[in-house]
């Protein structure tokens, strides 16, 4: 048995699991900040966005280390190559969070609007996809980041929604466009938070199942293309 | 050129201790494969089978069918006649002690009768040379004896010993567990260009060593089989639990 190499799996896991932990409550308090327009929660973001990094790298390293010193194989090999793509993803979650924050201050400095994108819900449903990819990587439960994958097409549906409405109000309203164009990126980085939270599901499935299940949804739209013109 | 190896329903025995159970594979030709298992498995009794070499020890005795190229080797050809177009290379180099490097390298061929003094020269030459070990030793082959090189020329000797008497098939047990990391080297490329030319079998323990060198890799366990595929297969993500409890280990 390999005792103190599955320790020290466990550790990374768990130093990951934290990192995770400040990427999902900075998207949290960004959103939190956006429906309440308290500025003191977009500092907090930022402040959080240097702690990120840090653990990015440790957990880096920590992941390159077990490589080069253990040379893992099999389900170990998985569980570390996902570990250092899962670790850039949340990496990724927490800057879309400062830009959701960055886009927030720019906005409680304009005339407050009635806009046609329900930010909320869709950070809802992003924060969900989120979560339950990370409780997946917990569980190592495949069938869970399998339901993750799915929700991402009504992630991208709504972002698909808030682009149309959004230029329609533009061309009705152009005295709103900085408060829309505000909240169009701000869903799209929301789309991108549910993007990252689709690799994270992706990653989990490899490590517990072998199965690389990237870019297969690519395959079934191309699919659904094909039946759609034949 | 090297051959498969077809094996169907391999059974061995020690006396009443059945050691090999029921194993069927395919080896490619002109391929590496290697054997891992805990000790005590069966994979070292398996290549043993392969050159009839198991047979050697009077209690042990094998059934099934083991062709190599399109040859019964229980059947259609006598054990003298099989060791000499299957070759075997062991853990610790065993190169005869009071021998030149010369005459290590050209006893195979002098014991199946040859005597032509350039046909030997030229075998000798091209042996060393395949085994990497021809300029290091090529002022000194009369000169020194076999003993006098150190451990990884010491088993690069033996396997210039096991090349000349032009084998289809290599088999190695355990070629580098006794050697350093330098040597080591040298013995997984030689396997990675020997294999152009023959069909190679190794047994390790070594499992980064079975990664780096072969292109199937066999699992062994409790005298069975438990899988042979591709080793990326095996080493990302193998089917059975067993092979992955083993090589991440989690075993035991």
């Amino acid at each position: 048995m390999r005792v103190k190499f599955h320790k020290n799996l466990d550790e990374l896991k768990e130093r990951l699991l934290v990192m995770a932990g400040l990427a999902e409550q900075a998207v949290q308090r960004s959103i939190e900040a956006y429906r309440t327009r308290d500025l003191s929660l977009c500092d907090l973001v930022f402040q959080s966005e240097p702690a990120i990094n840090r653990f990015e790298r440790e957990v880096d390293q920590m992941a390159l280390d077990l490589l080069a010193m253990e040379q893992p194989m099999a389900v170990d090999l998985r569980f570390l190559y996902a570990v250092l793509r899962i670790n850039a993803d949340l990496e990724r979650v927490g800057d879309q969070a400062v830009n959701i924050a960055a886009r927030v201050q720019e906005m409680t400095a304009q005339a407050s609007a009635e806009l046609p994108v329900d930010i909320p819900k869709l950070a809802n449903l992003s924060s969900a996809m989120v979560r339950k990819s990370l409780q997946s990587l917990i569980e190592a439960n495949s069938e869970m980041a399998h339901s993750v994958l799915a929700m991402d097409d009504e992630v991208d549906a709504m972002n698909s929604d808030a682009f149309h409405a959004i230029t329609e109000l533009v061309q009705r309203k152009p005295d709103l466009a900085p408060q829309a164009l505000n909240a169009l990126i701000i869903a799209r980085n929301l789309e991108r938070v549910g993007d990252h939270a689709t690799n994270i599901a992706e990653d989990v499935i490899f490590w517990v199942e072998g199965a690389d299940v990237r870019h297969s949804s690519d395959s079934r739209s191309e699919k659904r293309d094909v039946e759609e013109t034949s | 050129m090297g051959v498969g190896i077809e094996v169907v329903d391999l059974n061995a025995w020690y006396g009443v201790t059945h050691t090999l159970k029921d194993i069927t594979l395919n080896i490619p030709p002109n391929s590496a494969t290697a054997l891992i298992g805990p000790s005590g498995c069966g994979k070292s009794t398996f290549v043993r089978c392969l050159n009839r070499m198991h047979e050697t020890n009077p209690a042990a005795r094998a059934t099934g069918t083991v062709k190599v190229g399109d040859r019964d080797i229980y059947r259609d050809a006598s054990p003298v006649e099989i060791r000499r177009r299957i070759g075997m290379v062991f853990q610790r180099p065993n190169p005869f002690p009071t021998m030149s490097i010369y005459d290590n390298v050209a006893s195979g061929l002098k014991l199946n009768g040859f005597r032509n003094r350039k046909v030997l020269d030229e075998v000798v030459e091209r042996s060393l040379k395949q085994s990497a070990l021809w300029e290091e030793v090529k002022d000194d082959l009369k000169k020194k004896s076999g003993a006098s090189l150190s451990g990884g020329q010491q088993q690069r000797l033996c396997i210039a010993r096991a090349l000349a008497v032009d084998p289809e098939v290599l088999l190695m047990d355990e070629p580098a567990s006794a050697l350093d990391p330098v040597s080591t080297s040298k013995i997984e490329d030689l396997i990675f260009n020997l294999k152009n030319e023959y069909t190679i079998v190794i047994v390790t323990h070594n499992m980064q060593q079975a990664a780096r060198v072969a292109e199937n890799t066999g699992f062994f366990l409790m005298g069975q089989l438990v899988e042979f595929t591709s080793t990326n297969v095996i080493f990302t993500k193998p089917k059975d639990k067993r092979t992955e409890d083993y090589i991440t280990g989690r075993f035991g």
